[in-house]
């Protein structure tokens, strides 16, 4: 069920990644203070046991199951691709599942974990407060002490999912230092978690920081790509011609993308957030305007200054407003697997109102932008191709956004 | 030929003294006034000097740090800036070592062969790369070694001990024993672990060891002082001195601070705990 991380990867064997200590080629690793290199084998060993155990994984499977409520459908967009007038466009219906997006495929697997550990807290930090709620909301389930730490202004953007999350029992830290965003709230739960390691569980919410990160959370989002794998096998009698999500830290991506790796004639495509468009310096494009370096604990693409300085990111969707990206994605684009490209703000908006107007669907704004480039691709295409959009979450939490932005108010 | 680190340890165990260690950020208080500064902590007492690389996301330190980073930044503080303090510092003082702690990025985006010629050209003696355990410095080992520029690791309550092994192949001037679990600044020495710890790693370990994390008063780093070569006070020191008003007070600040440290440390060790 859970993919096996193989020690040695194999060059013909793109799913083999990543290395003993983490490593994606030249990306990922274990770049953190001496005090957490321990819990970090720790956490490394307890999960490399676990998920080859047979009762864990029959518990996470069943979970999936009854409190997701997976699998999540593949939905035949017809309206949207008749509207478009080129290829076939599938929805992977991520936005149905339980708390509204991809998140709660990883936060149910991690606190399974963290309660086998037997650790009695756990920490989350979360940016449009999505991973948030999904942490409090596992927490809740399993009686499990959760504090989240949330940049200050995120806290004012998003009021409704701070809300959520205290609904739950969950204490909102908000984060006062640097940006006050998303990757401050990542600095501040490391730091938490290096004071309180003992008894403390850090649920990271996408696919960065240091080794198991990378690795664990995309082999729980996997359960996404496995699924429609088995889906188009099952209901097309073949594998998609393309694939595309979008890419913030890269969570929903890479577990869409990572069954489907080895199928080269599949074509991969990640979407960036573009912002106010690349040239303006408002966005939040890692792979596509970045370059490599290190930052919290992996080495990956980064929008520094030309100081190494991590900059302030811009995006209408704050889940994509990070200035890093897994580093598995940083691989793939490096040996071509995958395309990565920048949607702006506009065309995401765009594909909004496109989808929700021709399919009665409401898509998170960071899933428009995956939305936005399978339009893209699909007009180019022939009739008879198929492209597999992963429609990550639901757009319920950012109608107050949406909404602002066309200079109305609710 | 002794590195100025190996020169510095040495005459501290000639002495039977255990040494004091500073750490303030390149450009806080004062861009301007950083050379002058580390003069005056030298006056104070300072046997070593760590000066700190600002960065973004310094995802190791507690507030004191992080708003002293801020401040650095943005008062236009680089890579480049932090060098030319260097070697202001080293046109009067030949002697005390200078070791640059930071993290990995602003180095990376600077180019390790580069920074390294330019750091050991400036009279810098070693580098702390916070997030860079040895099993990350593969690549960075022959640039170091090629400007022979010390790399100093940190060491912590969970450092396993097979990992204090390749540590003490590996250390190169000395390793900063961090003395609690936790970030800079932090509420949580608790002097009778830390000692029996200490006593250990220096019997494991061939370079001296500093230690730091938490000391922020006289009594703790007297405390200390039998079980480590060295001890490190950085955001206490980093406080004290954010509030200088002049040149003139923030040097004033940096001898009354450490003066009363040196004094509490400079104890005789008992030959066996040297």
């Amino acid at each position: 069920m859970l993919e096996p991380i193989d020690r040695t990867p194999r060059p013909d064997d793109l799913m083999s990644m990543p290395d003993a200590r983490g490593h994606f080629g030249p990306y990922g690793g274990r770049f953190v203070a001496d005090t957490l290199m321990a819990p970090l084998a720790e956490l490394t060993a307890a999960y490399e046991q676990l998920k080859h155990d047979p009762d864990f994984i029959a518990e996470l499977d069943y979970d999936y199951r009854h409190y997701v409520g997976r699998p999540s459908p593949i939905y035949h967009a017809r309206g949207l691709s008749k509207a478009v007038g080129g290829a076939q466009i599938l929805l992977k219906r991520e936005d149905l599942n339980h708390t509204g997006a991809h998140k709660i495929n990883n936060t149910i697997g991690q606190a399974m974990l963290a309660k086998r550990m037997g650790k009695t807290r756990i920490i989350a930090e979360t940016g449009a407060g999505q991973h948030g709620v999904a942490s409090a909301t596992v927490a809740a389930r399993l009686g499990l002490e959760c504090v989240v730490y949330m940049g200050a202004t995120d806290i004012e953007r998003q009021a409704i999912n701070v809300y959520r999350m205290k609904l739950l029992g969950a204490t909102v830290v908000p984060v006062t230092s640097g940006s006050k965003t998303l990757k401050d709230a990542l600095n501040e739960a490391l730091r938490d978690w290096v004071t309180n390691v003992a008894h403390t569980f850090y649920i990271i919410g996408t696919v960065a920081g240091p080794h198991p990160y990378p690795a664990m959370v995309r082999d729980f989002n996997a359960v996404c790509g496995r699924e429609a794998r088995a889906q188009m096998l099952a209901e097309y009698g073949r594998l998609p011609d393309a694939l595309v999500a979008c890419v913030g830290g890269g969570s929903n991506a890479i577990g869409l993308f990572h069954p489907f790796l080895n199928d080269r004639e599949v074509a991969i495509w990640g979407a960036e957030a573009a912002g106010e468009g690349i040239g303006s310096g408002l966005h939040a494009a890692s792979l596509v305007a970045g370059r490599p370096g290190v930052l919290h604990g992996n080495r990956t693409y980064l929008l520094c200054d030309e100081n190494g300085q991590v900059r302030d990111t811009h995006s209408v969707s704050a889940g994509l407003d990070y200035p890093g990206v897994g580093p598995e994605h940083a691989w793939l684009k490096d040996i071509g697997r995958a395309n990565y490209v920048g949607i702006t703000d506009d065309e995401a908006m765009a594909a909004f109102h496109q989808l929700a107007r021709c399919e009665g669907i409401l898509a998170a704004l960071e899933s428009s932008h995956a939305v936005a480039q399978g339009i893209k691709l699909a007009r180019e295409l022939p009739k008879d191709k198929l492209v597999l959009v992963n429609l990550s979450g639901r757009g319920d939490k950012d109608i107050y956004t949406i909404a602002k932005r066309e200079g109305m108010s609710l | 030929m002794s590195t100025r680190i190996e020169t510095r340890m040495a005459e501290l165990r000639t002495a039977g003294r255990c040494g004091l260690i500073p750490f303030l950020t390149a450009g806080d208080p004062h861009p301007d006034w950083m050379a002058e500064i580390l003069h005056a902590l030298v006056e104070g007492g300072a046997d070593l000097i760590e000066l700190g690389m600002p960065f973004s996301d310094p995802m190791a330190d507690g507030p004191v740090i992080q708003k002293s980073s801020e401040r650095a930044l943005e008062r236009g503080m680089t890579l480049d800036r932090t060098l030319a303090i260097v070697r202001e510092f080293r046109q009067r003082d030949a002697a005390t070592p200078l070791v640059l702690m930071g993290y990995l990025n602003p180095v990376e985006y600077y180019g390790w062969e580069q920074f390294a010629a330019n750091a050991k050209a400036a009279g810098v003696d070693g580098l702390l790369i916070v997030d860079c355990p040895p099993e990350e410095a593969d690549s960075v080992r022959p640039v170091l070694a090629r400007h022979a520029l010390d790399q100093i690791f940190l060491a912590s309550p969970t450092t396993t001990e097979a990992r204090i092994a390749i540590m003490g192949e590996l250390a190169q001037g000395y390793v900063y024993y961090v003395s609690f679990a936790g970030i800079t600044g932090a509420d949580l020495l608790v002097m009778a672990d830390v000692g029996a710890r200490l006593d250990a790693l220096r019997r494991q370990v061939r370079v001296p060891i500093a230690v730091g994390f938490g000391v922020k008063t006289a009594q703790q780093a007297a405390a200390l002082a039998p079980h480590a070569d060295a001890v490190v006070v950085g955001s206490a020191l980093v406080e004290h001195l954010a509030a200088s008003a002049s040149l003139t007070d923030a040097q004033q600040r940096a001898r009354d601070f450490l003066q009363p440290l040196r004094r509490a440390i400079a104890v005789a060790r008992t030959p066996e705990t040297v």
